[in-house]
């Protein structure tokens, strides 16, 4: 094996677009959420690393719409279409990320919930466009980096203490 | 992309010179528990893309032990204290007794948890202490958590209530070094992270505003 890839890295509140043989990664997960939307055929696939769940909640100037949940997933397919992707092709997503990092035993605020939340907010996001989620790593309290390979439609979740599975 | 915050030289100076009181308090009190000399280095003020801000420790992979505080009051905001696991280790060591602790074999003890969340108690105490004595503000830190995990699923957790108003990272770094020159040289960091609003009542506390 000595085929030659690249890994396109997404940083966090990122998004990026890749196809086979290349890789596409983003390391660090932890309440934010990576979110693969791809096409098994064309072998291409989108990355989000989402950082929270709506963009509403945002009072600044500039909007980042790979940072929110109902933003990001909207990107992610305009992407995919501008790199070939037909508007109605079967697509797939697999999702990793929105753990509590801290346990909290007090006071706990509704920021440090936001794990649960941005799942919940990219699950909502991924049904409104009809593309199932295929498998999924979520929750727990552990920090994750994801690796998607387009050519397998496999995705590497690495975490510190549990090291690496496939979804 | 907008920089919602761009910071006058005055401002960024207080700042600093918040890290200088707060991080030197800190210091002592960290020297007081390993009986030995604990130096600090000039704060610095870093006004800088997420990404950027996970670079400072080595990139969003990273292993880091962690304890996190969370501070209330007249402001507010995030304040972490970080090792590297075994820097982690050798000072958990040190303060339970327990010769065989290792931040690399999990599951870890209570006993040496706690001891590091005490540490962590203890050190963001005199940093937010001087802080509040400095500013005049009432600024009482929550109860602090642990993590060992990756530099960016743990430095997220500061940057949720910043993230809703700007795309940077606005932190004050403080690195405490110890200064036995043995291998077992200690180097944390501090990192304290105002939230966006809390920034305006620090400046307005020293009559300064934040839009000169």
């Amino acid at each position: 094996m000595s085929e030659t890839f690249e890994i396109v890295k997404v940083g966090i509140a990122d998004l990026g677009i890749v196809q086979a043989p290349n890789r596409i990664r983003t390391s660090g997960l932890g309440s934010c959420v990576g979110v693969v939307i791809f096409n098994v055929h064309l072998k291409i696939a989108a990355l989000a690393h989402i950082m929270l769940p709506d963009s509403t909640t945002f009072r600044g100037e500039g909007l980042n719409k790979a940072k929110y949940a109902n933003t990001a997933i909207e990107e992610m397919m305009t992407l995919l279409q501008s790199h070939g992707v037909r508007r109605y092709s079967p697509l797939k997503a697999k999702i990793a990320g929105g753990a509590q990092m801290f346990q909290m035993t007090s006071g706990t605020k509704e920021s440090m919930r936001i794990g649960p939340r941005n799942v919940a907010a990219v699950k909502q996001e991924l049904l409104k466009y009809n593309i199932p989620i295929v498998s999924a790593d979520v929750g727990g309290a552990s920090g994750r980096t994801v690796e998607f390979n387009p050519e397998t439609s496999m995705l590497s979740v690495r975490t510190v203490n549990h090291g690496t599975k496939e979804i | 992309m907008k920089d919602t915050f761009s910071l006058s030289p005055f401002q960024l100076d207080l700042l600093k010179e918040i890290g200088n009181i707060g991080a030197g308090n800190a210091a002592t009190s960290l020297s007081k528990i390993l009986n030995r000399t604990v130096n600090m280095k000039v704060p610095e003020v870093k006004v800088v893309s997420f990404d950027e801000m996970m670079d400072v420790l080595g990139g969003p992979e990273q292993e880091i032990a962690s304890i996190f505080v969370r501070f209330e009051g007249n402001a507010s905001g995030s304040m972490f204290f970080v090792l590297t696991p075994d820097e982690a280790s050798v000072l958990i060591r040190k303060m339970t007794g327990n010769e065989q602790f290792n931040f690399h074999n999990p599951p870890y003890s209570n006993l040496a948890i706690s001891a590091y969340e005490e540490l962590g108690n203890i050190l963001a105490g005199s940093y937010l202490s001087a802080l509040s004595d400095f500013t005049n503000l009432n600024v009482q830190p929550t109860v602090p958590s642990c993590s060992v995990d990756m530099v960016g699923a743990i430095l997220t957790v500061g940057l949720i209530e910043l993230s809703q108003v700007t795309d940077h990272a606005i932190f004050i770094d403080t690195i405490l070094t110890d200064e036995d020159h043995n291998d077992e040289e200690i180097k944390g960091h501090f990192f304290l992270l105002p939230h966006p609003e809390s920034f305006e009542v620090i400046f307005k506390s020293f009559g300064v505003s934040h839009h000169e």
